[in-house]
């Protein structure tokens, strides 16, 4: 396993991790998704290391592998930040201007959506509908949950962050 | 079998259980559309150009998947039926990238087009997104995912079939489109350039890196002496991109035109084969006596042995040291030839036409050279070179026969059955049996390792020996009988070709559409052409060719000597899978 620490502590003992969790559905057909979830609660997501430790010992090629992890959004190729911003993109949300707010966070933080700032801070992804269409549009942060937003509340509410 | 009763357009039948509707139609001449069908291949009903009403069905549904029950009744042609196909193919069309003019496929014919004419689209009434996604240029392979119609027989060919599996379907909804893991290049991956991919593309969306551009250049450079060599199975299959059938030999028209293009020799990579047979015999008379690594493993298909360097790294030492044919003959073209004939080998260029697009890639193989010459500077095609004649507008079909140059001349039907499974075993079995008996043996032909069974396995006795021998091809078929290699079951010698049936199957042949594939086995036909070839041929043992023994007594000295392991051996490194 190449990692940022390769060789250290802690990178060693999520590489057996992994071994635990693929070990553990050896014998169980179509596992792959439930691999991958787990995988993914271990790293915080699924890097091309990881996915490929999962297709050579799973006997599944990379590239299916991929395409899976590809096609959930669940999945991400990509570190998630220290604060995960998610913006409901479901249909209220976003007749009431969520793509502003998006784009917002976009611009003041300079990444895309699925993407993660380079000090690991923060991430920044869409989601579908969270139910909370009464305070559209609507933003959360880890488990902080911001409704009836206007583009501008953004600077606010990520000021407070970048003090913490 | 059992037998069910089933009527098509009215029509009764009674056709096996296990028949779907296509196949069914097909007994009654109907051929029903079809698109991302390709029997064997990819049988998942997605693009759904081949609906079908089928009496008491709630909707319409895919006759290539579907099975035939007994009382069926199907509709093939209803109006329901043909607006659906329209439907559907209009929507395929509205975000294909329809430059046809431009396309590599416009020469050949490309399904998407012959499908639309045949369904009589006349304008397509959606308008969708046009995206531009970069191209995928590798040495061998080019994928353009703009002219993809997502019909996946690539990623089935490369999963299923080859088992190297670099592309898969990746993203959902209108961003789905085929990639290797991580939208690498192929070149990244562990793809091992067989072009499998590129024989059942039904677009242009998958082709080979064209090289004809340096060909012409070299050509009209009056400072080159540009030298070309055929493989074998291009003899069979060339003829197809000129409308004669599959299988046609057309050895001396090719010849012919291969004059007409400009070029100063043609040569025939057969010669390349005998010489191949040469050392590679004497390679495994050397293991098998001496108690060298066994099974020896052939290494004339440079997809194979690219795969065995991903993927049996552990087994690099069983592979013969033996370049492949062309780069033999390429390495002897490059000093016997240049000698004799007092050229300069840096103003010799050697254009290789093959079946296959690995050699590509195996020809810029840094240690395929000798003394910084490269071995073979130009790998075409044999659709490229269809392409270059055609351009040029020779009639290929009603071409007269010409001989190939010396001072190599014709060689031997050994080396002409090279280009098919099992071909390269018979070969060298030829040749070992005269060597171990001493004598010249009048039953040569190898029946129990012809044929298309994927894994053939045979003892044949040669004096006091008792030969092993094991074919497989298609890479699929090479990895089963690999790992039953390393679980320890012995075998003296083992053939493996990288393509489904050889390199008549390559991934540098002309292609056939589906609708030929669906019903006629290519790799049959063009493999009884080269056996026809070999049958016909005066010299059917490698040591018989007198061009070769010439080279040896004049030249290389004796097989696998000094000489010989300086030009024509080369070695092997195991690589990374996705840097592992």
């Amino acid at each position: 396993m190449t990692d940022k620490c390769t060789g250290c502590a802690e990178s060693q003992e999520k590489a057996r991790k992994l071994q635990e969790i693929i070990e553990g559905y050896k014998d169980t057909r179509g596992a792959l998704i439930q691999v991958l979830h787990e995988a993914q609660e271990l790293y915080g997501y699924l890097p091309l290391e990881v996915q490929r430790e999962i297709a050579k010992q799973m006997d599944i090629p990379l590239a299916e592998v991929y395409g899976v992890v590809s096609f959930y959004t669940q999945f991400s190729i990509n570190p998630k930040g220290e604060y995960k911003i998610n913006v409901c993109m479901g249909t209220a949300c976003y007749v009431k201007g969520a793509n502003e707010i998006l784009d917002k966070f976009r611009t003041r933080l300079s990444i895309d959506v699925g993407e993660c700032t380079d000090d690991r801070k923060f991430s920044l992804d869409a989601c579908r509908c969270i139910g909370a269409c009464g305070l559209a549009p609507v933003v959360t942060i880890n488990d902080e949950v911001y409704g009836k937003l206007q583009p501008d509340d953004v600077d606010d509410i990520l000021d407070k962050y970048e003090a913490k | 079998m059992n037998k069910v009763n089933i009527t098509i357009d009215g029509i009764k039948l009674y056709v096996p259980e296990n028949y779907t509707i296509l196949e069914a139609a097909k007994e009654v001449n109907i051929t029903i559309p079809t698109l991302c069908f390709l029997k064997d291949v990819n049988e998942v009903g997605c693009c759904r150009m081949c609906i079908v009403e089928v009496k008491g069905a709630k909707a319409l549904q895919a006759a290539c998947v579907h099975p035939v029950r007994e009382g069926m009744e199907v509709y093939t042609h209803t109006p329901k039926v043909m607006e659906a196909r329209k439907v559907n193919l209009e929507l395929i069309l509205s975000n294909h990238n329809s430059m046809c003019q431009t396309c590599t496929r416009s020469w050949m014919d490309c399904e998407l087009q012959s499908l639309a004419n045949k369904l009589s689209v006349e304008n397509v009434r959606f308008e969708g997104e046009q995206k531009k996604q970069p191209l995928d240029i590798g040495v061998s392979i080019v994928r353009d995912p703009n002219k993809c119609i997502l019909c996946r027989r690539c990623v089935s060919a490369c999963k299923n079939i080859q088992t190297v599996g670099v592309i898969d379907a990746v993203n959902r909804g209108f961003d789905t489109k085929i990639a290797a893991p991580f939208d690498l290049a192929l070149s990244d991956t562990p793809c091992v350039n067989c072009g499998q991919c590129i024989n059942y593309c039904p677009v242009g969306a998958l082709h080979e890196k064209s090289d004809i551009d340096k060909v012409w250049e070299a050509i009209y450079d009056p400072t080159k002496h540009v030298l070309v060599q055929t493989a074998p199975a291009v003899r069979v299959a060339l003829g197809e991109d000129f409308e004669m059938p599959i299988g046609s030999p057309v050895t001396g028209k090719m010849v012919t035109a291969l004059r007409m293009l400009g070029f100063d020799k043609v040569f025939d990579t057969d010669t390349g084969a005998d010489l191949t047979i040469m050392e590679e015999g004497a390679e495994l008379i050397d293991r098998i006596r001496g108690g060298g690594k066994l099974p020896l493993i052939t290494s004339c298909s440079p997809g194979w042995i690219k795969f065995c360097e991903h993927n049996f790294p552990d087994m690099l030492d069983n592979l013969s040291s033996c370049k492949s044919p062309h780069q033999m003959f390429g390495a002897v073209l490059k000093t016997y030839y240049a000698q004799k004939e007092g050229i300069d080998p840096k103003d010799i260029v050697t254009v290789s036409i093959m079946p296959c697009t690995a050699k590509k890639f195996e020809a810029a193989r840094p240690e395929m050279n000798v003394d910084g010459n490269p071995d073979v500077d130009v790998v075409l095609t044999t659709r490229e070179l269809g392409k270059m004649i055609y351009d040029v507008g020779i009639d290929f079909p009603d071409l007269g026969d010409s001989d190939f140059d010396d001072p190599f001349g014709n060689a031997s039907g050994a080396g002409v059955i090279f280009g098919t499974t099992g071909g390269v075993m018979e070969a060298a079995l030829r040749t070992v049996a005269d060597i171990l008996n001493d004598s010249s043996a009048d039953n040569f032909e190898y029946e129990e390792v012809r044929g298309l069974e994927g894994i053939k396995v045979a003892t044949i006795e040669i004096a006091d020996l008792k030969v092993r021998a094991a074919v497989a091809h298609g890479l699929g078929n090479a990895r089963k009988l690999m790992e039953a290699i390393r679980a320890g079951e012995e075998f003296h010698f083992v053939e493996i070709m990288a393509c489904p049936g050889g390199c008549i199957n390559g991934g540098g042949q002309p292609l056939q559409l589906s609708d030929v594939r669906n019903w006629i086995d290519i790799r049959e036909e063009r493999a009884k052409g080269l056996y026809k070839e070999d049958r016909n041929t005066y010299i059917r043992k490698s040591h018989n060719n007198p061009s070769v023994k010439k080279l040896y007594k004049e030249f290389l000295g004796m097989a696998g000597g000094k000489k010989s392991h300086e030009l024509l051996h080369t070695h092997y490194h195991k690589r990374s899978n996705y840097d592992d």
